[in-house]
């Protein structure tokens, strides 16, 4: 079966992509925003598993993450809800999560899970390409499971070649040097850099991330992508407005 | 079996450099010179001085006549607590602040969580005229206001980490997400033996003067270079790191590591990572730490915030594992015991943290004839308000 990532590439469009802290704003809303975001024509959906100590998230994010740990998700609770969504959504899922809780679940039996489910690939921030190709690779593929890796502003030539070589489904674009959520406009060295990366023709389609919160950001960051990921903006918004409110989100971004 | 780390980063199974890809061109700029820079003689002649000159070393190792007598065997404290600044902690910035120079680093961070290495870190800053930075617990900001001010006296700025729990773990990852934020002209000062390859081997590195100078002073008065055992406390590990390094290969000696115990192993509130710790990632590093079922890393509890860390370095994890290393943990109350005891018999007030090593010579018995070197690495100035209310002095 041919991965639903791919499949959504192969549309010839530029992707939307919601990331959100599963269990936040309350515990049982996993299942609920990810039929909204699917009613709201939203492309693919990165569900974030939270994590006590975020290194690579800015305060939105970590302050989900915390709030989703109070409120009770773990691993196994996010699995369980997770069971039958294929039932009811058919956008690619990606888990976004950071290495040690995925450890003490065990790895193979991790992706198991997954497979099982139906997710269709994971970000993992700091399973660096190198460690993943060496050890987990092979678990990887022989669950059907996809890892996208980062690259940067700073991140060499010679490594995004490497990157985009062993990666599949797609290269997350960090926007600039920053963690998530810190950027609201996009300057003339971020531009240069989307134009640079584009100018590679990598094998992979790339997908823009960090920093997109409206309408400018996002077609700024699609103009030399595959498409672009919105997380913090989006969680905020959960705050202020409510998962009801989810397709006035989107149409702000897109329309 | 190899002590030291090995070419990919690792201490057997534990190490590595489990970083965001945003800290790659960092962290592998580091990797790739700091050994180069670091033996170069211009380098080497710097530091050397600045450890002299600056810092006060070496620092005397100091036989301890009345406690040997009591324990009926032979004790040494290595003096750490004689450096500038109160601990042994300014090896390792000195060496790093010029490491810092010579990578054209104009901005420094760190993290602290007792504000010891804070301190340090601010000295070697002002002494370089280089910015700094250091992240510390909003908790820790509060319970520690006399190194706060210390800093700022130094003209270091102190950022509250606010995040998490508040204390030193969220104190790294604000320093971490600074660097994150910052990976052109800034150089983290990392305080342990922690973190991604190369921090673990580069502190140990500028904490292994410690051991350097122990073997040619035992040697003037023990007629050896080696003692029978060495003894420090472990929070990360960077003191003990120093002491240990440059006998980890030399199987004559015994390695005694000494964990906080808290209000006890299984009481919930304690801080020994080799008892209740599992295999994890921690601040970008393999080894073991104190984490949920879930891989949620939890809260550790001291009397002592220089060992109030959920983690261990990962050479101190490999040591652990490969059983080359014996742990011990001792609870708050036999350390703060241990606090008075080595200022009334010896005249010298230690940090908390030292204390805790001193406990083993009430659960191990030692032989006349040997010979055990503690490494008494800081002073207990800093805690003078916690011995104040615990003992209504």
């Amino acid at each position: 079966m041919i991965n639903r990532i791919d499949k959504k590439f192969q549309e010839d469009k530029k992707l939307l992509s919601i990331y959100f802290s599963a269990g936040h704003p309350s515990l049982e809303d996993t299942v609920p925003i990810l039929k909204k975001l699917q009613a709201a024509k939203v492309d693919m959906v990165e569900i974030g598993l939270p994590f006590s100590d975020p290194l690579a998230d800015g305060p939105t994010i970590q302050e989900s993450s915390t709030q989703a740990l109070s409120n009770g998700m773990t691993t196994d609770k996010l699995f369980s809800q997770l069971e039958n969504i294929r039932k009811y959504i058919n956008i690619p899922l990606v888990l976004m999560g950071y290495f040690n809780p995925m450890m003490q679940f065990g790895i193979e039996k991790f992706c198991k899970c997954c497979e099982s489910i139906g997710i269709d690939g994971l970000i993992i921030p700091d399973l660096p390409v190198d460690i993943y190709h060496e050890k987990y690779k092979i678990l990887f593929d022989k669950h059907g499971l996809y890892n996208m890796f980062l690259i940067t502003p700073q991140t060499p030539e010679k490594r995004i070649r490497y990157i985009d070589k062993v990666s599949n489904g797609f290269i997350y674009m960090v926007s600039s040097a920053s963690v998530t959520g810190a950027k609201n406009t996009f300057g003339d060295s971020q531009k240069d850099y989307f134009k640079r990366i584009s100018g590679m023709r990598l094998s992979s389609p790339t997908v823009v991330g960090f920093g997109i919160s409206n309408a400018s950001t996002y077609s700024t960051a699609i103009e030399h992508s595959n498409g672009a990921i919105i997380g913090s903006a989006f969680i905020k918004f959960l705050e202020d407005k409510g998962v009801n409110k989810i397709a006035d989100f989107i149409s702000s971004i897109r329309d | 079996m190899n002590y030291n780390v090995d070419e990919k980063g690792y201490y057997g199974d534990f190490g590595g450099a489990f970083i965001p890809e945003m800290l790659y061109p960092n962290v592998a700029e580091l990797r790739e010179k700091y050994l180069k820079i670091s033996s170069e003689p211009d380098f080497k002649k710097e530091f050397d001085n600045l450890l002299k000159v600056y810092v006060g070393r070496p620092t005397p190792l100091y036989f301890a006549k009345r406690l040997s007598k009591r324990y009926n065997t032979k004790i040494y404290l290595k003096r750490e607590d004689l450096c500038h600044t109160g601990a042994h902690k300014v090896n390792n910035t000195i060496g790093q602040i010029l490491l810092a120079k010579r990578l054209g680093k104009n901005r420094v961070i760190a993290e602290t969580g007792a504000g010891q290495h804070g301190v340090a870190t601010a000295t070697v800053c002002a002494l370089m005229g280089i910015e700094c930075i250091v992240y510390m617990g909003e908790l820790d900001i509060k319970r520690q206001a006399p190194n706060v001010a210390r800093m700022k006296m130094l003209g270091a700025e102190v950022r509250s980490a606010k995040s998490g729990s508040k204390t030193l773990k969220d104190a790294t990852n604000e320093a971490i997400r600074d660097w994150i934020n910052n990976p052109v002209d800034t150089h983290y000062i990392i305080g342990s033996v922690v973190g991604p390859h190369p921090y673990p081997d580069m502190v140990a590195r500028f904490q292994s003067v410690i051991s350097e100078e122990t073997k040619w002073q035992l040697k003037e008065q023990e007629g050896r270079e080696y003692p029978d055992h060495i003894i420090a406390c472990v929070g990360g590990g960077s003191n003990a790191a120093g002491l240990y390094f440059h006998y980890l290969n030399d199987e004559r000696v015994n390695i005694i590591s000494v964990e906080a115990a808290g209000k006890g192993i299984h009481s919930g509130k304690s801080a020994a990572t080799s008892a209740l710790g599992k295999e994890g990632i921690i601040h970008g590093s393999k080894t073991l730490l104190m984490q949920s079922h879930d891989g949620q890393i939890t809260e550790p509890y001291s009397i002592s915030a220089g060992l109030d860390y959920p983690g261990i370095g990962p050479m101190h994890a490999h040591l652990y594992r490969s059983k080359r290393a014996e742990f011990i943990s001792i609870p708050d109350q036999e350390a703060m015991g241990w606090g008075l005891t080595l200022s009334q018999m010896e005249g010298i007030i230690p940090a908390i943290e030292t204390a805790h090593a001193f406990a083993v010579l009430d659960v191990r018995k030692f032989s006349p004839e040997e010979v055990i070197v503690f490494n008494c690495s800081g002073r207990g100035d800093k805690d003078l308000d916690t011995y104040i209310d615990y003992f209504k002095l």
